[in-house]
């Protein structure tokens, strides 16, 4: 401040104020420091889960070693994301279309608020409502996939008495996932080229046909994107998992019997209050492969985008 | 308006010289959605009445109808081409429909079982010493009001600080990596964010730390990336004419971001804070492994554990008292509770950017 300067120094000493130098160093140092928490949570978890590395495989919970107790968790959590995925994917992107393309635009405003907001529900509501409403509700049509579909090993059965099944926690992931997903495609579809749209309107496409040669091959990285956000959401849930999926280890891909694979977060959340010495670094081991994976994840899904901004025809 | 075997109008006055065949087809009244909308409708209700079914497939063999009817009467009058066009349409906007019934399911549902006890004593009471009936979740609200406080404190200034350094001062390689590295930690799972803050306050402070403040360090893991973000979006829609006015006039750089860019970006900015704020209060994961829960009022955020709204929902739910429905009851409150401060909070985040928001001339 003091040292404004005058006459032919200004333009040297203008580099050179204190203020403009703390400043730049303040915000500059918040930048690397975000760096360095993400840095900070591989490490810690890291330093924290090492312990169980190294332990004997019958300290492990299951006494069977690191890798045989992660392995089912990691199944679980890929199976359950991966089903809430096919399920909210197709509809996610059938809802961005009828919210830009065929609701009237001052509906369209409100129903983009309405998903912005749903995208901000807690996890724990789904939760519970999973638990009390959604869970109940699967028990018939789990009966019937049993009865008419059981020869698929998906439907093998016997169909749970409570619901809550893994197919049960595809569903709630799936709807918990929907407004995140909806939100990123909509987006891109909003920036459609206005003129790509009217020129194969005015060629005579039907709005169909319209969408399937402007729309889709504009949006088709949006909506990869979305999804590896959406299945990076999925991924990581917690509480909705903990409260719905009624656990009991192993690996199986029959969606509706009482006997289903836990996911990572969700046993995280169920063992750790109860958990003590190794059992917490065990718990801990397997934060930090979840982290892995939603990392990988999250990377390709940003890669895409990235490759959308560079590329794309939009002005 | 006769619906469909004679030629509609338009169709004789530019009837083709050989008289062959129409040059434009025919299209369907305005009223033909609703029309097959209605008949399917009346058909589905006396299908489900006949077989004895309830609401579900009365509204699926309706919608399922409707998309056979229209496509199947809009192929015999209009084409294939338009048949397919109508059939998608149905397609997408029961799909749409499909999608807002479990959400609508889910507001319903909280409302209707939270209502039981949102009352003066959910407000004003903890669970200290409670067995079975009544108490409330004053503690519980407290300690959220608490840890989301703080970890608003430690996320808004470094939020802003690097948002600003991202689009005021970085260019090169630094400036790129935490742009990725910001959008990836978005995607960080909550529960490793809370895993995190436990390591962390384990290494520094002893094994088996667990406080109002290393939940509040987990949250704000989570709050940055979405502060920085908003933040950054809002801060580059500022106009450089403003930035360059200032410097033409001999400001320096730190106050020209201070005094004009800042204040011209200040209503997006909170609006984006809101909205992250609305994001972290709902978690439960971090805190159930951070924060830990109590029974009892606990205001120091360094000592101790600490209940909060999510985390009492979880726990009432989780392992409830003899009698079960009291707390039941207690957590579907605390959702509702929940779900009403995330509802205001985005609310609020919406009134802040129109009330305030710089009126930009387009």
């Amino acid at each position: 401040m003091s040292n404004t300067g005058q006459g032919a120094a200004t333009a040297r000493r203008v580099r050179k104020r204190p203020a403009d130098q703390a400043f730049r160093g303040i915000t500059t140092g918040a930048g690397v420091l975000i760096l360095v928490v993400l840095a900070g949570v591989a490490a810690f978890l890291l330093i924290e889960a090492w312990p169980s590395f190294v332990a004997p495989a019958e300290e492990i919970p299951g006494e069977g070693g690191l890798v045989l107790y992660i392995w089912p968790l990691v199944f679980g959590t890929l199976l359950a994301s991966v089903l809430a995925l096919v399920i909210a994917a197709p509809l996610a992107v059938l809802i961005a279309l009828f919210i830009t393309h065929y609701a009237p635009r001052k509906l369209a405003q409100f129903l983009g608020y309405v998903v912005d907001l749903l995208a901000a529900v807690p996890s724990i509501i789904y939760g519970l409502w999973g638990f009390t409403v959604l869970a109940p509700a699967t028990r018939g049509p789990a009966e019937w996939l049993h009865e008419y579909l059981g020869f698929v090993p998906l439907f093998a059965g016997p169909p749970s008495t409570t619901g809550r099944t893994m197919f049960t926690t595809a569903l709630v992931l799936a709807v918990m996932i929907l407004p995140i997903v909806t939100a990123v495609i909509r987006e891109a579809f909003l920036q459609t080229p206005k003129l790509h749209e009217e020129a194969s309107l005015a060629l005579g496409a039907t709005r169909l046909e319209m969408i399937r040669m402007a729309v889709l091959p504009f949006g088709s990285s949006s909506i990869i994107s979305g999804s590896m956000l959406g299945l990076g959401r999925a991924l990581g849930e917690t509480m909705a998992v903990a409260i719905v999926l009624s656990a009991s280890g192993g690996v199986t891909f029959n969606l509706i019997s009482s006997g289903n694979p836990a996911t990572i977060a969700a046993n995280i959340a169920l063992e750790f209050p109860e958990s003590s010495g190794v059992a917490i670094d065990t718990l801990i081991a397997s934060g930090l492969v979840l982290f892995a994976i939603t990392l990988v994840v999250n990377m390709i899904a940003r890669a895409v985008i990235n490759r959308r901004t560079d590329f794309s025809g939009a002005s | 308006m006769s619906t469909t075997t004679s030629p509609p109008t338009p169709t004789e006055s530019v009837e083709p010289p050989n008289g062959t065949k129409s040059l434009v087809r025919g299209t369907l009244p305005r009223w033909a959605s609703w029309g097959a909308l209605g008949a399917a409708a009346v058909l589905a209700g006396l299908i489900v009445r006949l077989l004895g079914f309830g609401v579900t497939p009365f509204v699926l063999s309706t919608a399922v109808l409707y998309a056979i009817g229209i496509s199947g009467w809009s192929r015999w009058v209009e084409g294939g081409r338009k048949a397919t066009d109508r059939a998608f349409t149905a397609l997408v906007a029961s799909a749409f429909l499909l999608a807002l019934t479990p959400l609508v399911s889910v507001v319903v549902t909280v409302i209707s079982r939270g209502l039981d006890r949102f009352d003066g004593q959910f407000f004003t009471y903890s669970m200290r010493g409670v067995v079975g009936d009544g108490g409330g979740a004053y503690h519980a609200i407290m300690g959220t009001l608490i840890t989301s406080g703080l970890a608003t404190l430690m996320s808004v200034p470094i939020g802003l600080a690097t948002a600003i350094y991202l689009v005021e001062y970085g260019h090169g390689r630094l400036s790129r990596a935490i742009t990725f590295f910001v959008d990836v930690m978005t995607g960080i799972p909550s529960i490793v964010a809370g895993l995190f803050a436990y390591a962390l306050f384990a290494l520094v402070f002893g094994p088996g730390t667990v406080n109002g403040f290393a939940g509040a360090v987990a949250l704000s893991v989570l709050m940055i990336p979405i502060v920085v973000r908003s933040s950054e979006e809002m801060l580059k829609i500022v106009p450089d004419d403003l930035r360059e006015a200032a410097f033409a006039l001999g400001t320096p750089k730190w106050k020209v971001i201070v005094r004009v860019v800042l204040p011209t970006a200040v209503a997006g900015i909170s609006t984006g804070v809101t909205l992250a704020i609305a994001r972290v209060v709902g978690e439960t994961a971090p805190l159930l492994i951070a924060t830990g829960a109590t029974g009892s009022t606990n205001f120091n955020p360094f000592s101790g554990q600490m209940a909060t709204l999510s985390v009492f929902s979880y726990y009432e739910y989780a392992s409830p008292g003899v009698p079960v429905d009291p707390s039941l009851d207690r957590a579907w409150t605390a959702a509702l509770t929940l779900m009403l401060i995330v509802m205001v909070l985005n609310l609020v985040a919406r009134s802040i950017s129109l009330l305030f928001a710089p009126k930009a001339g387009r």
